[in-house]
């Protein structure tokens, strides 16, 4: 138990894949993903307000966000510093590239063994595979209990925390001893927007590789020191087995991709007139699909 | 050894469906494998399900019967499943994905250095090359990716078991004519918890019965965010009561607050493949047409002629789903008898 509370909440990048317009679409049918915005994965928005709900409440609380993926994911980093987040690191390296919600969860357990925090919460799961998995995966990686599809964390002292979970058809409260891994729902409470205060203070907030890129003249000015450093952690900082990164520590291969093309079958075209929509419902009565 | 491991789930002492459709998906692939069918049954007083079990294939079912298990709860049911795991070494192993499964597999799966794929739509046999090396025999675990866009067929070469979660109501449930003679075989559940597999309360549960069946309805009646209101819903409600249907949603009717999510229809919401599917005001993403694309007879509601839906319908209705509607209502009470 470290003196403060400190909560890291996993969070990803992902393409908007719930808004594929026409303009998102290719001459042949298929999905133009460099078209599709790149936003804050929704579930995981849900998991910082349960994080930010718990900093409301004890005081002693320190938010930490945990993302993976290339440069631009900073971005998550910064959103989350806006909206109220103490920190985060930005976990980035080629050797993490090609790796599946196995090897993916071996980093991040990884880095959060180095940030050693006292509760995980993350999103279920993200809307560019819909797994669900990778929470459990680092729970189980930390040796950790899981609480998944939680809806709201209820009452959390030094010891335990107890949550509200929504299943299929229905509740269920469960209550879990200190360090836990839990997954939240899009069905919990929204998150809050940004703070104002927040925004001022992080709004220059920049990992080491923007600042560079940027450009020279700019980091030689020294001003790169007055604004907040997104930590960038490859492997190098968070070690561990090579192997385990990456592809080579996936154990799941992806043999086949088809796009998706709506395909048009045998089909009559019919107007609302009274004569067409009698017509359909005779011929369906006298074929016993109804009636 | 080697075989196939379906976990089965149950649900106020009833085996749920979802796993009874992976024993009968499981045992097509156990054919093309030559191999048995094992399931893995844990919960509380729940022996008796074995039977049921044998009537759709299982060699064996692996039971772990204990008062401490009578509600799932991840870290036992971990610590049993992949104690299993190791001893009987599966080729496959097979869990629906419910909140359950979802919660249990990929626990399993990290622990074990498995892979694991989710949702799967389709599972099926296939060789595989890599390289220079060649697999036979693997599972091609078929599934919608990048919000159902793509459809990706994964496959796990080196690693076992090779593990999936299938959504309720994707796979066909078919019992055998008769039943094979199968056995139990006993889990020591007391050599496998520890204590702190232990330490995660249940304080309290309230499953709803289930009320809403459109899974199981002959007949569909959806309506999408081209309904307009929640009030406007009722017009899909009449139109379904009228035919003896239920009432489904897409998923931007169920966002918008029009219908309940139980009636979501979908790739996040459920697969349907009724008789007949009449869909009103819907425009027919794919993400929704995964869920239903399957049903015998599609008729289309919707004014706007481009709306990809009327591509996958049988009868294609350009109009005002508010004419339409009344019109199928009152053309029904007329000619039927």
């Amino acid at each position: 138990m470290n003196d403060k509370l400190k909560i890291v909440v996993l969070a990803k990048q992902v393409p908007d894949t719930r808004n594929v317009g026409k303009d998102a679409m290719k001459e042949d049918g298929t999905v133009n993903r460099a078209a599709l915005p790149a936003i804050f994965n929704p579930e995981d928005m849900n998991a910082l307000e349960q994080a930010l709900r718990i900093k409301d409440r004890l005081k002693d609380v320190e938010i930490h966000l945990l993302t993976m993926g290339p440069g631009r994911a900073a971005d998550i980093i910064r959103e989350g510093l806006f909206r109220g987040a103490d920190g985060g690191v930005l976990l980035t390296d080629r050797k993490f590239a090609g790796a599946d919600t196995l090897a993916t969860s071996y980093a991040l357990a990884q880095a959060v063994r180095k940030i050693a925090p006292d509760m995980i919460i993350a999103g279920r799961q993200a809307i560019d595979g819909d797994t669900a998995q990778v929470g459990p995966q680092v729970a189980e990686k930390l040796g950790w209990p899981q609480i998944t599809y939680a809806e709201e964390v209820l009452y959390i002292d030094d010891n335990r925390v107890t949550v509200r979970r929504r299943l299929e058809r229905g509740i269920e409260v469960v209550s879990s001893p200190l360090p836990v891994l839990i997954t939240v729902t899009g069905t919990a409470a929204a998150c809050r927007p940004r703070n104002a205060k927040q925004l001022l203070r992080y709004k220059g907030a920049r990992t080491v590789s923007e600042d560079q890129a940027s450009g020279s003249e700019y980091a030689a000015s020294g001003k790169c020191s007055e604004h907040f450093q997104i930590p960038e952690w490859g492997f190098a900082e968070i070690g561990g087995d090579e192997k385990s990164y990456g592809s080579s520590g996936s154990p799941t291969k992806v043999k086949k991709i088809e796009n998706i093309i709506l395909q048009a079958k045998e089909s009559r075209t019919l107007s609302d007139s009274d004569a067409d929509i009698e017509g359909l419902v005779k011929e369906l009565i006298s074929s016993h699909t109804i009636g | 050894m080697n075989n196939i491991i379906v976990y089965c789930e149950t649900d106020g002492g009833r085996l749920c469906d979802v796993s009874l459709e992976l024993m009968t998906k499981a045992r097509d692939l156990a054919a093309s494998l030559s191999c048995d069918v094992e399931a893995l049954l844990i919960g509380h007083d729940v022996r008796g399900l074995a039977d049921e079990l044998y009537s759709y294939g299982a060699a064996v079912v692996h039971l772990a019967d204990d008062k401490r298990l009578e509600f799932f709860r991840t870290l036992p049911y971990a610590s049993i499943t992949i104690d299993l795991f190791r001893k009987e070494q599966p080729q496959i192993a097979l869990f629906g994905a419910t909140s359950v499964g979802r919660d249990l597999a990929p626990r399993v799966s990290s622990a074990l250095h498995s892979g694991l794929t989710a949702d799967c739509t389709s599972l099926e046999i296939g060789d595989h090359q890599d390289k220079e090396k060649q697999y036979h025999n693997l599972l091609y675990q078929i599934r919608p990716a990048f919000g159902g866009n793509i459809i990706a067929t994964i496959v796990n070469p080196e690693h076992r078991p090779q593990m999936a979660t299938v959504r309720e109501g994707v796979m066909k449930k078919a019992p055998l004519a008769a039943p094979v003679a199968g056995r139990i075989s006993e889990i020591d559940v007391n050599s496998i918890l520890k204590d702190s597999d232990l330490t995660v309360e249940i304080v309290a549960r309230e499953i709803e019965e289930r009320k809403i069946d459109i899974k199981g309805a002959q007949i569909i009646v959806a309506g999408g965010f081209g309904v307009g209101s929640k009030e406007n819903f009722d017009l899909i409600f009449e139109l379904a009561r009228t035919l003896g249907g239920e009432v489904g949603a897409s998923r931007a009717a169920v966002d918008a607050g029009f219908a309940d999510h139980a009636r979501q229809i979908g790739q996040t919401g459920v697969t349907v493949r009724p008789k007949l599917f009449i869909s009103c005001g819907i425009s027919g993403q794919i993400q929704h047409t995964a869920g239903m694309d399957q049903s015998s007879m599609i008729i289309s509601i919707n004014s706007d002629p481009e709306a990809p839906i009327h591509k996958i319908a049988d009868y294609a209705i350009v109009g005002d789903l508010n004419v339409v509607i009344p019109k199928l209502i009152k053309f029904y009470k007329q000619n039927s008898k």
